[in-house]
C-alpha cells in the first residue's frame, strides 16, 4: 500500500503483526502442553494405557472451569488441556486482531467480514463453558 | 502398552507426519490419523481430535514465515473462512453422530484426491485473471511477487468457490484435517487465485477453520490430553523442521512417495473400515 495512504494501518503490517502474534501464542501453548507432559509421565509413566473404545473423559477435562482449575493445581492433564486450550484461541486472536486492524484501516465491509467470523468462532466455543 | 511407550511411539509417529506433510504442503493429520489408529489402535475420534488440535499448531506456527513471502492474500482468507467456519461447526456436530467405522470409510475416501493433488503438484494455471464483478465489489483482487515484481492478479467465480469452501470445513470438521487441498482446489481451479497465493492462503485459513470445531471436539471428549500431547509436540516440531528443509529438499520426489503413501493408507483405511475393525 503507498505511503501517502492516511490511515494508522495497512495490510502488509497487519498480516506481520498477527503473524507474529500467532507464532507467540503457539510457542507459550506448546510449552505448556510439554509442561503438563512431562509431568504426566513421571507420575504415571508405567501404567497401562489402552484408547481401543472411546468414552468422554470427565468433565474436568472438557470444560473451561474445569481445566482452568485443574491447571491451577498443577494437575498433568489439566494442565495439557490448558496450553491447547491457549493453542485453539491463537486463531480466534488472530480474527480479533483483524477486526481491530481492518477498523483502523477504516475498511467497514472487512470489519463487518472479520467480525462475523469472530461470532462464528465464538459459537463453537460456548461448548466449552 | 506403558503410558511413556505410547507417548514416545506417537511423538515419533506425530514427528514424521509433521515433516512430510509440511514438505509436501498436505500437512499432518492425513497420516497421523491412519497411523494412530491403524498402528497403535488409538479409536478414530480420539486420533481425530489430536490430529485437529496440530492443525491448529502447524497453522499457526508457520503463519508468520508465510506473511514475510508476502503471497498470502488475508481479505480472501477472512471472506472465505465466513464459509469453511460455519461447514467446520457443521462438521464437527456430525462426527459426534456418525459411527466409527463409518468415519473410516469417509476419512479414506477423502485422502484419494487429496492424494492426487499431491502427486499433481502444481496448479491449473499461473496466468492470472481479472476479477469478476462480485470479487471486484468485495475488493479480492491483490498483487503478490513474481520475480521481485508485483504481479497483480483477479478473482473469479467467488459463489462456487463459497460453495467449495464450505464443503471444505465440513470435511475439516468432521475427520479432524485441514483440508488444504480442497482449500487449494476452491482457489486455484475455481477462483483462479494464482498457485502460490491459494497454498499460503490456505494455510492461513485452516487455524481458523480448526479453532470453529475445537470446542465442540472439547467438549465432547474427542481431545484427550494424554493423546493430544504428544501429536501435537510431534506435529509441529516435524512441520518446524518441514519447513527448514524445504528449500533443499528434492519436493517432486517426496510428492511422489508420499502421494502412494496416503493412497495405500487411504484403501487400509476403508477396508479396515468395512470390515469393521476400525
Amino acid at each position: 500500500m503507498p505511503a501517502s495512504t492516511p490511515t494508522l494501518m495497512n495490510d502488509r503490517r497487519l498480516e506481520t503483526i498477527i503473524g507474529r502474534l500467532l507464532q507467540i501464542g503457539v510457542l507459550v501453548a506448546a510449552t505448556t502442553v510439554l509442561a503438563g507432559g512431562i509431568l504426566y509421565l513421571v507420575q504415571s509413566h508405567s501404567g497401562r494405557v489402552d484408547y481401543r473404545s472411546f468414552a468422554p473423559g470427565s468433565p474436568h477435562l472438557l470444560l473451561l472451569s474445569g481445566i482452568v482449575r485443574s491447571s491451577i493445581h498443577f494437575e498433568s492433564l489439566g494442565l495439557i488441556q490448558f496450553g491447547l486450550l491457549l493453542l485453539i484461541a491463537t486463531p480466534v486472536a488472530r480474527v480479533a486482531l483483524a477486526v481491530i486492524g481492518f477498523a483502523l484501516e477504516r475498511d467497514r465491509l472487512y470489519t463487518v467480514v472479520s467480525l462475523i467470523v469472530l461470532l462464528i468462532l465464538a459459537f463453537s466455543l460456548i461448548y466449552v463453558t | 502398552m506403558t503410558a511413556l511407550d505410547f507417548t514416545g511411539a506417537v511423538w515419533i509417529l506425530s514427528f514424521l507426519a509433521g515433516f512430510l506433510g509440511a514438505l509436501t504442503g498436505l500437512g499432518g493429520g492425513v497420516v497421523v490419523i491412519p497411523a494412530l489408529t491403524l498402528a497403535l489402535g488409538v479409536n478414530i475420534k480420539y486420533a481425530i481430535g489430536a490430529s485437529l488440535v496440530s492443525v491448529i499448531a502447524t497453522s499457526s506456527g508457520a503463519a508468520a514465515a508465510y506473511v514475510r513471502e508476502g503471497f498470502s492474500n488475508i481479505r480472501i482468507g477472512m471472506f472465505l473462512e465466513i464459509a469453511t467456519t460455519l461447514g467446520a461447526i457443521l462438521g464437527a456436530f456430525l462426527a459426534g453422530r456418525v459411527g466409527t467405522h463409518a468415519l473410516a470409510i469417509i476419512f479414506g475416501l477423502v485422502l484419494i484426491p487429496a492424494a492426487i493433488q499431491s502427486f499433481r503438484g502444481t496448479g491449473s494455471s499461473d496466468q492470472p485473471v481479472a476479477s469478476d464483478a462480485l470479487a471486484r465489489r468485495l475488493r479480492l483482487g491483490s498483487s503478490y511477487p513474481v520475480d521481485r515484481k508485483l504481479q497483480e492478479y483477479g478473482v473469479r467465480n467467488v459463489p462456487a468457490g463459497f460453495g467449495l469452501m464450505f464443503g471444505a470445513g465440513t470435511l475439516s470438521g468432521l475427520l479432524g484435517i485441514g483440508s488444504g487441498a480442497v482449500k487449494v482446489i476452491a482457489m486455484d481451479r475455481v477462483m483462479r487465485i494464482p498457485f502460490k497465493v491459494s497454498t499460503t492462503t490456505s494455510n492461513f485459513m485452516i487455524g481458523v477453520t480448526a479453532a470453529a470445531s475445537a470446542g465442540i471436539y472439547l467438549s465432547r471428549g474427542f481431545i484427550d490430553p494424554r493423546v493430544a500431547m504428544p501429536v501435537m509436540l510431534g506435529v509441529l516440531a516435524g512441520a518446524l523442521l518441514g519447513a527448514k528443509v524445504l528449500v533443499h529438499a528434492p519436493v517432486r520426489m517426496l510428492r511422489i512417495v508420499f502421494s502412494i503413501v496416503i493412497l495405500a493408507l487411504a484403501i487400509e483405511m476403508i477396508v479396515n473400515g468395512i470390515t469393521g475393525r476400525i
